[in-house]
């Protein structure tokens, strides 16, 4: 079970903020349910401010990550602390996290205002600064028009901003988002995606966002934390993870990639008849090139890049691209995404540079 | 659920609460089973002179044995009356539009939430019209009629969880509708009809306050045990009320893993029929 | 996509026998209660509402139906006090006994009525188990006789029986709150004890209800637990009109009586029936 997973830049983007202070920090957590080990030896931690996605697959945790965050499961193992302070031993309605659920749990009883009020209510504090600071929630989600409405008479992007505000009106230190856009569809889902970044940035609460997306993830985070069954593939921000993938798996599973088995011999590496120079040791290594960093050749190709001829089988139209599935002389197939439009050609000469092709770890099984 | 300290805490009382009324439950139960034994007969304590003596009196009890043949046929013939419309009130429900439905939705509820005791004598009253004589095929009747609702109920439930498409399938593939209710509807409808026949019969064989009213010279088991309590206490109606007690337990485990068989939230058909009496 | 005739088959025969076996002997009832009987037993059929005003003016029905609805509504807050919590419990607490729980509950439910009653007679008379155990234990020295043949012990009694009655729609109503909503509360900073009070309670109203109004119905019109273990003292309603349907031979009075009890319950099942849409959200 070996290595670590490669934590790149513990800074947060988002912005020149000096020296951003670790706010969450998850320590060697570990859970199991029944037979089921969810989460082994997980260690993250989470900046202030920062907009950190806990991306991965269905059953590689990332829900059950959140939970023992929120405080609605124990760890097994490990801590997690909250500014200094242990936050495992906690119950949830001590700690000063709040949660965005993914079908929003409304109260049906209430009104949208009296759900927004809730958690103010519950701390009783007084019915000015409740009234004031609700209208303001319900302001920054664009919702002040609902306040009297009930739950179930509205849509579920409407709900799920009520359930945005509902959980920012608390002034949490955290906002734990679980998967909110997933019950929305496409268009309304990219909408609320530059408005929930945009959002965060104006707030400045640290959002830990959960999802299964790989475009979402890239598209609002400042750092992406890639969940493989229970443990933590590789943290980066979402050029660095896109760029330099640290394994197989993050290769593929963030965009698409083409994976070469190379063999590489006094620092050149060879697969299917391509060469290249490389900083690798010698030995069997992977290499991972992004479809659009092969490119039709022309004469500008020259040192530096990898030239080799392929067969076209199959164009994929993209909208913004065309996939196109070839084959080069011995045998190895490739993807190929280029704008250069539909192309009649059955073979092409095609070219990459030999430094966008990363070496990854193979993932272990 | 959520386990915190203050959580378990807090079930701590929770706890000794729902044991104390199991208990309140379950005793006066107990009580009698134990005093079935009894050598002392009915009350006094503690217990003393195990014996089977009543059990015994019990079997030789011919009055009784004939009543719980006629508690017998008749929850039989209920379940017969009360399944043979509940079954087409059930699918009438589920696709007819027809007038006064709601209306009839309520009334067929209404034996199950007004006292007995207010059915039983509008039957009488439709009885002594007719020119009847009061009788097992009375006491029929009145069963039947007002367990119609359970056997509604249950197939309604099941109805709703069927699929439509499976009979739009048979319909299409050149099936009479004849044909598509024997060979698709009613085969789907085994467990919940079961289901109901069970509750049924259950509820038949221990009905007092309607047969009350109806009966005539031979008694159900209920009301045999009735005019005897009425008379006395005697130790053999505590042998035959641990036999009933025992039975009953038999059947509803049966008929529980019936209802979890079929994977359906048991409390929701029966808050469900309490729902619809509103 | 059904034809006619399908409809038709499925819908008559029922409709038709509901209308003449229901419907019908509970209009009866009502038109009995506007006829008369004359001394010589017989039943005079001209419409008068003597009957009702005989009600309104001898004291002892209003007295008797008066009592008939404190002791139901004794049954039904006790039934409520004992099975909320213990639905609340079978719920939310039991984890994976909770099928089991539950099954024990309704076990006493399918036990006869005349069983569970008669145990009662058992244990509470003169020479009944709890007075002898009281005796032997020297917590007593005589027997106490106010324990059978009361108010009390039909309270007793009834509360015994329908406890298990009320449950049921608590329960089902429990059952129906997503639990998430129970996570979103504790995440929002209210403690378990908050949370029981602000969601789970009013979420739990149409249950409550449905199980308040049940046990208040049929304790109100019960009458075999009083005869059991009422006495004199403890007779209800319902027991009056069955002596006016026995002994005291007055079927239109009788029919007067139960009338009024239809047209009550009625009226408390419909009132109870638009508190629980109201309440109604999950």
């Amino acid at each position: 079970m070996g290595t670590k997973p490669i934590v790149e830049s513990s800074a947060a983007g988002g912005g020149a903020k000096a020296s951003p202070k670790t706010l969450l920090s998850v320590r060697s957590v570990a859970k199991r349910f029944a037979n089921n080990i969810v989460l082994r030896d997980v260690n993250l931690d989470v900046a202030e401010g920062e907009f950190l996605s806990i991306l991965g697959e269905s059953g590689s945790g990332k829900t059950t990550l959140l939970r023992l965050t929120a405080g609605f499961e124990r760890c097994d193992s490990g801590e997690i602390w909250m500014a200094g302070e242990r936050l495992d031993p906690l119950p949830p309605y001590k700690r000063l996290v709040n949660t965005v659920f993914q079908n929003y749990a409304l109260f049906p009883h209430l009104s949208v205002f009296d759900n927004v009020a809730f958690g103010l209510r519950v701390k009783k504090s007084p019915a000015i600064e409740v009234k004031g600071r609700v209208e303001q929630a319900l302001a920054m989600v664009k919702m002040s028009s609902f306040a009297n409405s009930s739950p179930a008479k509205i849509s579920g992007g409407q709900q799920q901003r009520v359930a945005l505000a509902r959980a920012l009106v608390n002034r949490p230190k955290l906002l734990l988002l679980d998967e909110p856009l997933s019950a929305l569809d496409a268009n309304l889902r990219r909408q609320m995606q530059m408005e929930l970044k945009a959002l965060q940035r104006e707030i400045g609460i640290a959002f830990v966002f959960v999802t299964h997306d790989q475009d979402e993830a890239m598209t609002m985070s400042d750092r992406i934390a890639l969940l493989r069954a229970g443990e933590l593939e590789q943290v980066a921000t979402p050029r660095e993870i896109y760029a330099r993938p640290a394994t197989t798996y993050t290769a593929q599973f963030i965009g698409q990639t083409n994976l070469l088995h190379a063999h590489v011999t006094a620092g050149m590496a060879e697969c299917a008849g391509m060469r290249w120079s490389t900083d690798e040791p010698d030995g069997p290594v992977t290499f991972s090139v992004r479809p659009e960093s092969i490119v039709v050749a022309t004469g500008t190709h020259g040192d530096g890049f990898v030239r080799f001829r392929a067969k076209v089988l199959s164009q994929l139209f993209q909208g913004a691209a065309e996939l196109l599935q070839v084959e080069t002389t011995s045998g190895y197939r490739l993807k190929v995404r280029t704008s250069s439009g539909k192309t009649e050609a059955a073979e092409l000469e095609l070219a990459f540079a030999a430094a966008s092709a990363v070496s990854v770890r193979e993932t272990q099984a | 659920m959520i386990r915190d300290a203050l959580g378990q805490e807090r079930a701590g009382w929770l706890t000794l609460h729902a044991i104390a009324v199991f208990a309140f439950l379950y005793l006066p139960i107990v009580v009698l089973i134990v005093y079935s034994f009894n050598g002392d007969g009915v009350g006094g304590f503690p217990p003393r002179n195990v014996t089977f003596d009543w059990y015994r009196q019990l079997a030789q009890d011919t009055p009784l044995w004939d009543s719980v043949l006629n508690s017998l046929l008749v929850a039989l013939a209920a379940m017969a009356i009360s399944i043979g419309l509940g079954l087409p009130a059930a699918l009438a429900l589920d696709r007819v539009n027809f007038p006064g439905k709601s209306l009839f939705r309520r009334l067929v509820l209404l034996p199950l939430i007004l006292p007995g005791i207010i059915t039983g004598l509008s039957l009488l009253m439709l009885v002594v019209l007719i020119g009847l004589k009061l009788s097992l095929l009375t006491i029929i009747l009145g069963h039947g009629t007002a367990l119609i609702s359970v056997a509604t109920t249950e197939i309604f439930a099941g109805l709703q969880k069927a699929e439509r498409a499976q009979e739009e399938a048979s319909l299409d593939l050149g099936a009479s509708y004849g044909q598509t209710f024997w060979r698709i509807t009613l085969p789907n409808l085994k467990l919940p009809v079961i289901g109901a026949a069970l509750l049924i019969f259950t509820l038949s064989m221990d009905e007092i306050a309607v047969s009350f009213f109806l009966i005539g010279r031979d008694n159900t088991l209920p009301l045999e045990i009735w005019s005897r309590l009425r008379r006395g206490m005697t130790p053999e109606i505590n042998a035959i009320s641990t036999i009933i007690f025992l039975f009953s337990l038999a059947l509803i485990v049966l008929w529980y893993r019936l209802r979890m068989g079929n994977g359906e939230n048991t409390a929701d058909t029966v808050a469900t029929a309490t729902k619809e009496a509103a | 996509m059904y034809s006619r005739a399908y409809k038709l088959a499925v819908s008559l025969p029922p409709v038709a026998w509901v209308l003449l076996f229901l419907l019908t002997p509970y209009l009866l009832l009502f038109l009995y209660s506007f006829w008369t009987v004359t001394p010589a037993q017989q039943i005079v059929h001209t419409w008068s509402l003597q009957n009702y005003i005989e009600l309104l003016r001898v004291p002892v029905y209003l007295q008797v139906l008066w009592r008939s609805m404190r002791i139901a509504a004794s049954v039904t807050l006790l039934s409520l006090l004992l099975g909320f919590p213990l639905a609340y419990y079978v719920s939310f607490h039991a984890g994976s006994k909770k099928d089991l729980l539950y099954l024990l509950v309704i076990i006493p439910l399918w036990v006869s009525y005349l069983v569970r009653a008669y145990a009662w007679k058992t244990i509470l008379g003169s020479d009944g188990v709890l007075n002898t155990l009281l005796q032997y234990l020297h917590i007593t020295h005589h027997p106490q006789g106010y324990l059978l043949y009361s108010p009390l012990a039909v309270v007793l009694t009834l509360t015994h029986i329908y406890t298990p009655f009320t449950f049921l729609p608590i329960y089902a109503a429990l059952e129906h709150i997503p639990r998430k909503l129970v996570e979103a509360s504790h995440d929002l900073g209210a403690t378990p004890t908050q949370t029981f009070w602000r969601v789970i309670v009013p979420l739990s109203v149409p249950g409550l209800v449905a199980g308040a109004t049940f046990s208040f119905v049929l304790s109100l019109g019960d009458f075999l637990a009083p005869l059991l273990v009422g006495g004199p003292s403890g007779v209800m309603i319902s027991n009056i009109v069955v002596g006016l349907f026995g002994a005291a031979y007055n079927w239109p009075l009788g029919a007067a009586i139960s009338a009024c009890m239809m047209i009550l319950v009625l009226a408390l099942l419909f009132a109870t029936g638009r508190l629980e849409k109201k309440w109604s959200f999950t």
